[in-house]
């Protein structure tokens, strides 16, 4: 009887053990994939190039990264708008504009929602001559700064007859070495 | 001479510092700032096939060469590619790219389920994923539902004169020099790269579009 009990007791414990383990290893052998599970919190964004850097007050640039698009006109444009008559002060002057026909309220409206603007139909470039391609979207080869800068420092004639021709081109006007024609586009690295 | 040539290399290293600082400020904002969720640039252009759309993130600017072999995406650190198909600035597509064990998944395009500051990954998603080429290696590409993928080092596709710039915001300077010089020249940056057909991402018409990074809590 008393054998019987350890004998019963001890084959209990060893099943238990067993289904256990097994149960474990069961577990243990399912084909998980990467985990991808969490949270993730916002750090930074960016749309169009060098938005934040030029017209965002040193103490804003962190906040500016923090704010949903949809709200950053409300947030933010007026700070543009001071900011950019900081850095060329004829757009103080009543009716001043850039080339794009734009004073600095409505300038500083489109660059406050930082999103880039993007084309399906056909050509995609943030700016090449065409009045119809303006902000279509930004291909590798653009010169965005020196855009940003006719349409800062340009004034009304700015392609063609800059007000401030020594601050209007940063004259580097292409990469340091070629893009691709095909994927993925960017040169190897150095 | 020898003293002259050390107070040449201080001054040397002295410019280098400064034009680094200076171009620091590419990587906007203090709190993304020398992280590895920082944004350098991004761009959206139509593909070789023209029915395709290209969208690039880079993250992780001014790599020297010799720094580049050992940069590497973050686990912890999500890339979002943003798509407002009906002009109110708020996403209603989203692509996610996450690195994880020498592969960069991706998730979409697909409707986010909720839009905003905070991000999870739908776990239903298939990914798409792309061995993430190493330094020194030629390309890797991956063809998945209709897309194109490329993650690893690249060279900066951006070009200014940087320095010359913080000059001139500086007070140091009244003009561009010309010619300028590129400050990016020579270095690198870790590049995403997905090609996606139009169709998936609205189809015609404008859309709106920005990249962000968001961080595992």
């Amino acid at each position: 009887m008393k054998f019987n009990f350890i004998k019963y007791t001890t084959a209990i414990v060893i099943t238990s053990l067993i289904l256990v383990s097994c149960s474990k290893k069961d577990n243990d052998s399912e084909p998980l994939g990467p985990d991808f599970s969490g949270t993730y919190m916002q750090k930074d964004q960016m749309g169009r190039p060098a938005v934040n850097t030029v017209f965002v007050s040193a103490n804003k640039k962190d906040e500016f990264n923090v704010t949903v698009p949809s709200q950053q006109n409300a947030k933010f444009q007026s700070m543009f708008e001071t900011n950019l008559k900081g850095l060329s002060p004829a757009f103080a002057n009543p009716g001043d504009k850039n080339a794009l026909g734009q004073d600095a309220a409505a300038f500083t409206g489109l660059l406050a929602t930082d999103v880039l603007n993007v084309s399906l139909d056909g050509k995609t470039t943030f700016f090449d001559g065409v009045a119809a391609n303006t902000l279509s979207g930004r291909a590798l080869a653009d010169d965005v700064i020196t855009v940003e800068l006719i349409l800062i420092f340009g004034g009304e004639d700015g392609l063609t007859n800059s007000e401030n021709p020594t601050l209007s081109d940063d004259n580097v006007s292409a990469n340091d070495k070629d893009f691709l024609t095909s994927f993925p586009y960017l040169a190897s690295p150095w | 001479m020898k003293k002259s040539k050390i107070l040449l290399g201080t001054v040397i290293i002295a410019i280098v510092g400064l034009i680094t600082v200076v171009a620091a400020d590419h990587i906007d904002a203090p709190a993304a700032k020398g992280t590895t969720a920082d944004i350098t640039d991004f761009y959206a252009f139509q593909g070789e096939n023209t029915s395709n759309l290209v969208f690039v993130a880079n993250v992780q600017g001014l790599l020297a060469p010799t720094a580049t072999a050992g940069a590497s995406f973050d686990e912890n650190v999500l890339v979002e590619f943003n798509i407002d198909t009906n002009n109110d600035n708020v996403e209603d597509l989203v692509i996610q790219a996450i690195p994880r064990d020498g592969k960069m998944y991706f998730f979409g395009p697909v409707a986010p389920s909720t839009t905003g500051l905070t991000s999870s990954i739908n776990s239903l998603i298939l990914p798409s994923s792309v061995a993430i080429t190493k330094y020194g290696s030629n390309a890797v590409v991956a063809e998945a539902n209709g897309m194109k993928m490329f993650a690893g080092p690249r060279d900066d596709p951006f070009f200014m004169d940087f320095a010359r710039y913080g000059e001139i915001i500086g007070g140091k300077a009244t003009a561009f020099n010309n010619p300028g010089t590129d400050t990016f020249k020579g270095t690198n940056v870790l590049s995403i790269v997905v090609e996606v057909p139009k169709a998936r991402v609205g189809g015609k018409g404008k859309i709106n579009t920005w990249v962000e990074t968001k961080v595992k809590q």
